[in-house]
């Protein structure tokens, strides 16, 4: 069981790290959420469900497993929202950006018409 | 136990390069994406302590680390997108 559960726990901190490293390196906040938003939901998850196979307890298993779901569920939507607020709010691309789905004339017009 | 250990220094660097993208972060919501990473580890770090020291309480904070994360994004998000720059 212990086996299994480091293995849960290692996984989860080093997927974590990696969230850390995506949105220090990433060009824009999108690429940014994008990472943060995949790689800490399942390290989190990861961890949580690490530490309760570590504890052992059903009391513990059952709370962090809740909160493993919980994460699992919200995460996404979280990392949709975030990134939704930032376009709308003006954020820049990256330069390297080739599509942009959002940026329609007709929206445009309207924006400018608000303006 | 090394596990828990080498966890917690996974977590540490993991936090400290979210403490850099917040201080540096361009936008607003570079920040809150930094904020949200921040709190990931910071909750991963309950569920260690827990498994250390056998605490059952640092569960519950886990746990509601969860829940108030997700309502403290959504509404810096409604702040943020409500924001023209």
């Amino acid at each position: 069981m212990t086996v299994i559960a480091s293995v849960f726990i290692v996984l989860g901190c080093a997927l974590t790290l990696l969230a850390g490293v995506g949105i220090l390196r990433f060009p824009d906040v999108f690429t940014r959420a994008n990472a943060a938003t995949k790689a800490a939901g399942l390290g989190v998850a990861c961890v949580l469900l690490g530490a309760g196979l570590w504890i052992g307890t059903w009391e513990a298993g059952i709370k962090l497993g809740i909160a493993a779901v919980l994460q699992f569920l919200t995460a996404p939507i979280s990392g949709h929202l975030i990134g939704r607020a930032a376009y709308r709010s003006g954020a820049p691309l990256a330069a390297s950006t080739h599509i942009d789905d959002l940026a329609d004339p007709a929206d445009t017009l309207s924006q400018s018409l608000e303006d | 136990m090394t596990v828990l250990w080498v966890g917690f220094g996974l977590l540490a660097a993991s936090f400290s390069l979210a403490l850099v993208r917040a201080v540096i972060g361009p936008t607003v919501a570079d920040r809150a994406v930094a904020a949200d990473v921040g709190l990931y580890g910071i909750i991963s770090v309950l569920a260690l302590l827990a498994a250390a020291t056998g605490a059952g309480q640092f569960l519950d904070v886990a746990l509601i680390g969860v829940l108030l994360g997700f309502l403290a994004t959504v509404a810096l998000a409604a702040l943020v997108g409500r924001q023209r720059s």
